[in-house]
């Protein structure tokens, strides 16, 4: 349970979202120069990002995945299936993309439990 | 009928039962605790629920404004983007996960910390340092945020199988084991008792049967003391040895008697208990 090693904050989101996180400081190079974050812009392939989170939420070293809103929705079905408890998955907004709770997969996940 | 075969393969026997009632006792016991268990989780799930929701409402307005403040950066010193994605080494803002116990449920609690320097110093250093240095920090405060949020979900997570779990143990105690350990009291009490008619039926017959015998054995010996009484008064000389003959004569008979019931007993008794005792 108890989950030491998982120190990092992994992020995928738009170029705005990464710079701010990365100068908050969780941006993270490993020994094997692999990043804990991707910036996904309108030319990124979906595989890509699919790929890039899948990664992340196989590495132990990561706790939280931060992943914007927007991009998650590209993912969703990925997002769905991940039903472990670490490394924790976060949807955040973004800057032209307000955070619409309605589509959230916990939230969603709260409301079916509550039948709303 | 289910219910009648839901039940253990034992052998109906005193010490049996008096296991099966402990092993009801621990079950009902199990049960309660169990239900306790499960609703002093659904209570703090609930509560959790209620702190996400109003956290992920909060995260969207910290969000928004820390994505100003970056606007407000960009906006002075330029893209820094590049910049800041370069410099990145080694993580600044780190996690640890910590652990609190809710009735026994481990849920991680992740807590922020800051290591080693900060990689982003002399970013913006010609003009907006001032800036950066700002956005830097609501961000870093957005990030808490985040983090807190997502020690939330994580309990949320977790709380949401462990109860899940907990509600499946208790059902299952409740409509299968209990009912199964009742059955078997039942079914092993019904047993008991059915045994008990039987011996009592069979000490009925042995008794009949001895009955029985005493009864031919009185005639025979009526019968023999009158053709005595008869020998007696042609050969009276002999009396007194004859009469100590006959009386030893009569106990042999008796015990006789008494042995040959239950020799002849046991035979019918098994045939008996074949038909009915069904195991």
């Amino acid at each position: 349970m108890a989950q030491p090693e998982r120190t990092f904050m992994a992020a995928i989101g738009d170029e705005d979202s990464i710079t701010g996180l990365l100068l908050a400081g969780i941006g993270h190079i490993d020994s094997h120069q692999k990043k804990n974050f991707l910036v996904v812009d309108a030319k990124t392939p979906l595989s890509t990002v699919e790929d890039a989170f899948q990664e992340f939420a196989k590495r132990k070293d990561i706790a939280i995945i931060l992943i914007n809103q927007h991009i998650a929705e590209e993912i969703r079905s990925l997002i769905d299936e991940h039903d472990q408890a670490f490394p924790t998955i976060l949807e955040i907004p973004s800057k032209d993309h307000p955070y619409d709770p309605e589509k959230d997969s916990v939230l969603k996940r709260v409301r079916r439990l509550f039948g709303e | 009928m289910s219910g009648a075969n839901n039940r253990l393969a034992v052998f109906p026997t005193r010490m049996t039962l008096s296991v099966m009632k402990q092993k009801l006792k621990g079950a009902q016991t199990g049960h309660s605790l169990l239900k306790r268990k499960s609703e002093a989780l659904t209570k703090r799930f609930r509560d959790i629920v209620k702190k996400i929701d109003e956290a992920k409402r909060l995260m969207g307005k910290v969000m928004q404004v820390a994505s100003f403040s970056l606007a407000e950066v960009t906006y002075i010193t330029g893209d820094i983007g590049y910049q800041v994605q370069e410099s990145v080494k080694n993580a600044q803002f780190r996690v640890r996960a910590k652990q609190e116990n809710v009735s026994g449920v481990m849920l991680p609690v992740f807590e922020s910390y800051q290591e080693g320097a900060n990689a982003n110093e002399l970013t913006g250093l010609g003009r907006g340092g001032q800036q950066v240095q700002k956005c830097k920090d609501t961000y870093i405060k957005a990030v808490e945020t985040l983090v807190e949020l997502a020690s939330l979900q994580t309990a949320f997570v977790i709380l949401d199988e462990v109860i899940k779990l907990t509600n499946r143990r208790v059902n299952a105690i409740e409509h299968i084991i209990i009912p199964r350990y009742e059955n078997t009291i039942t079914h092993i009490i019904s047993e008991l008792d059915e045994q008990d008619r039987e011996e009592f039926f069979r000490l009925k017959k042995v008794q009949g049967k001895k009955k029985e015998a005493a009864a031919r054995d009185t005639l025979e010996r009526e019968s023999r003391q009158a053709t005595e009484g008869t020998a007696r008064k042609s050969e009276a000389q002999d009396a007194g040895t004859k009469s100590a003959e006959s009386a030893e004569s009569a106990e042999s008979v008796e015990s006789a008697a008494v042995a040959e019931p239950s020799l002849a007993e046991p035979g019918d008794l098994l045939g008996d208990e074949d038909e009915d005792v069904i195991y």
